[in-house]
């Protein structure tokens, strides 16, 4: 099933708002990179770049109070949740004032008062998680809806699929976000999926199996806003396939040589940021080359307020590794 | 005081936590379809008729998933209570617990508690290497988790409810041949582990080990049904005169490490009996903790008396030779005489 077009057409706010949200993540990302290169951030890094506009469509079609699970690739979907970009910053330095106080890094960002779980960086392994969320909101009655974000490569793991079953029997307010960027690693889909679309499974669990160009972020927004919209109503889960690609490596260390330069630059045609500003500005007509241009400058403010901060943070003592083993209370 | 097996008293715990608090729910296999066990050992038994299906819900065979649903809904507010059929079965769930469970706290930086409780079935019973193993020793392993190890009901009861109000991972390993369980479901071989349990509300603290009996020439350690064992070994000594002293630790993380201090600074020697396989397991590590903090109180070799380096095996006569037995301790202890 493919989504049709946008019922209700974007506002300009909206527009820009979602601009400078995904304009925040490549910026985020490509000086995480920078800052690698410079020695500032001491960890690997699996940036999510190309991507942009999952994390935005999905995240910018819930409620404050709703949840989010991301992966081993989590700095988009925890700045789209609204973690903020001091602390995420803070955090890839190894800096106190960290979201998860230099205890997470890279890998396990998030701030559950904002509703962004820590990251999970086991493959696959934040599905069944996510379910206990929906099932919980389900018992507490509170309406609201859990994300959990995994990519084509995930799919394949038994946790989804036990997870999926589950949310399914329960009629769970969940979303299965799969963001096939058609490799694992170095590994491409062809290899590891027998089904011509991840999606293609739902119909293993009886639950809606729907695809979408996860490179338009209207199109990301609106499917993910059909799909809560039933969660809510108790409906139960979606599977929202986004096909989407990586525009980096998998992580710091990779050239990509398993991919083409042809196939590279095809999709860097489709990048999902020039496409929403070429339609604010060219289709919609609803902002100027120069306020998107002056989005950008708030953006470089942000990115640099975060850096600085980061920067300026006390590293955490040594022997503070021994806290926290246990729950110490607030 | 009524009096009850560990299956009613554990029961019983739920029940009175499941009142007390709407946010307390039991999720797994088999607990509460009409006409069904009750869990693999009977301790749910009943309690959806009190409680409904919504709170004492059954899951599909899903190892991973019946984990990652606790630990998701323990992070939003509730107190899941995970039954696991056979111990065994924990490692079909084994990164929701080592990986996820065990480190939220920690890589949040102290910012997400995971208040859950995971209920496992341990112990040799004559149903062959996989669903026979003990496994604390494995999760004493992890840091972040609670390990505890009941043997009595008043134990059983008060310590479940000590875990249920914990706003840490704890998980209980309970010995198939201690639970007392009835009908169908009850064991070969099984001890009548009925105790005096207080209908009011009482908890054990986590952490606190208990003298079973004392005595002033040998220390026995021991956990779960080497418990009983270890009270037989002291019974048959004391004929010939040796005073043996009994310490069950009942929580194995925290170790309440001073009370097996205190009596072997005591008693001068050391036996740790375990069902678990001998290397590399927890018998080893009371061991190295008695040498390094009591060596000079030792007058004897510390002995460990604990399964082989084997799988469990499933004939009868195989099975005695693999569980440690009343024999193998009286034995050990003598040989440090």
């Amino acid at each position: 099933m493919l989504v049709t077009t946008s019922i209700e057409p974007p506002t300009r706010a909206e527009l820009l708002h979602l601009y400078h949200e995904m304009l925040l993540i490549r910026r985020f990302e490509e000086q995480c990179n920078a800052l690698f290169l410079q020695g500032k951030i001491p960890s690997t890094l699996h940036l999510y770049i190309g991507q942009e506009a999952v994390a935005v469509g999905v995240c910018s079609a819930l409620r404050p109070d709703d949840f989010v699970l991301g992966t081993h690739r989590p700095h988009g979907h925890a700045l789209a949740k609204g973690v903020s970009s001091r602390s995420i910053m803070a955090e890839l330095f190894g800096k106190v004032t960290g979201c998860c106080k230099a205890k997470g890094g890279s890998m396990h960002v998030g701030d559950m008062a904002v509703g962004m779980f820590p990251a999970i960086a086991i493959v696959g392994a934040n599905a069944p998680i996510a379910v206990g969320s929906a099932l919980s909101a389900k018992m507490r009655g509170t309406q609201q809806v859990t994300i959990a974000f995994f990519g084509e490569g995930g799919s394949n793991e038994g946790a989804v699929h036990e997870a999926m079953n589950m949310a399914a029997i329960w009629q769970l307010p969940v979303l299965f976000i799969c963001e096939n960027n058609l490799y694992g690693a170095s590994t491409p889909i062809s290899q590891v999926v027998a089904v011509e679309n991840v999606a293609d499974r739902a119909a293993a669990y009886g639950i809606p199996g729907v695809i979408v160009d996860g490179n338009d972020v209207l199109a990301v927004q609106e499917a993910t806003r059909i799909a809560v919209e039933r969660a809510r109503e108790g409906k139960g889960p979606t599977l929202l396939e986004c096909k989407t690609y990586r525009l980096c490596g998998h992580s710091r260390s990779d050239a990509c040589n398993y991919r083409t330069r042809d196939e590279e630059a095809e999709w860097r045609d489709k990048d999902p940021l020039v496409r929403l500003s070429r339609y604010i500005t060219e289709v919609a007509q609803l902002a100027t080359a120069e306020e998107i241009a002056q989005v950008a400058e708030e953006v470089e403010a942000i990115m640099q307020d975060a850096i600085n901060f980061a920067e300026e943070s006390p590293e955490p003592q040594p022997e503070e590794a021994l806290l926290h083993v246990f729950w110490e209370g607030n | 005081m009524p009096e009850m097996t560990i299956a009613e008293a554990l029961r019983e715990g739920i029940r009175e936590e499941m009142r007390r608090d709407p946010s307390v729910f039991c999720l797994g296999e088999d607990i509460g379809i009409p006409g069904g066990f009750g869990g693999a050992f009977t301790v749910t038994l009943g309690l959806s008729d009190e409680f409904g299906h919504d709170r004492i819900l059954d899951t599909p065979i899903s190892e991973i998933g019946i984990a990652g649903v606790a630990i998701g809904a323990a992070m939003t507010g509730m107190r899941p209570i995970a039954d696991v059929q056979y111990g065994d079965f924990l490692f079909c769930m084994m990164d929701q617990l080592a990986n996820q469970a065990a480190k939220m706290t920690y890589m949040s930086g102290g910012t997400v508690k995971v208040p859950l409780v995971m209920r496992a079935p341990v112990g040799s019973t004559r149903r062959g290497s996989q669903h026979a193993q003990s496994l604390e020793a494995f999760f004493t392993h992890i840091p972040g988790l609670k390990v505890l190890a009941p043997s009595t009901a008043y134990d059983a009861k008060g310590l479940l409810k000590s875990a249920i109000r914990d706003d840490n991972p704890v998980l209980i390993f309970e010995h198939k041949l201690l639970y007392g369980s009835k009908g169908g479901r009850s064991e070969k071989g099984a001890l009548t582990a009925v105790g005096e349990v207080p209908s009011e509300d009482y908890v054990v603290p986590i952490g606190k080990g208990v003298v079973r009996r004392t005595g002033k020439d040998v220390t026995i350690v021991g956990k779960l049904l080497t418990v009983y064992r270890a009270l037989e070994a002291a019974q048959e000594l004391a004929q010939e005169g040796i005073e043996a002293e009994v310490i069950d630790p009942r929580t194995l993380i925290p170790l309440d490490k001073e009370i097996i201090l205190e009596s072997v600074r005591k008693t001068g020697r050391l036996v740790v009996v375990e069902e678990d396989n001998i290397t590399h397991g927890w018998g080893a590590e009371i061991a190295a903790m008695v040498a390094e903090e009591a060596f000079f109180y030792l007058d004897a070799p510390i002995k460990r008396v604990a399964a082989p380096d084997t799988p469990p095996p499933f004939a009868p006569p195989m099975e005695a030779f693999y569980v440690p037995s009343t024999a193998r301790v009286v034995s050990a202890v003598k040989s440090l005489f």
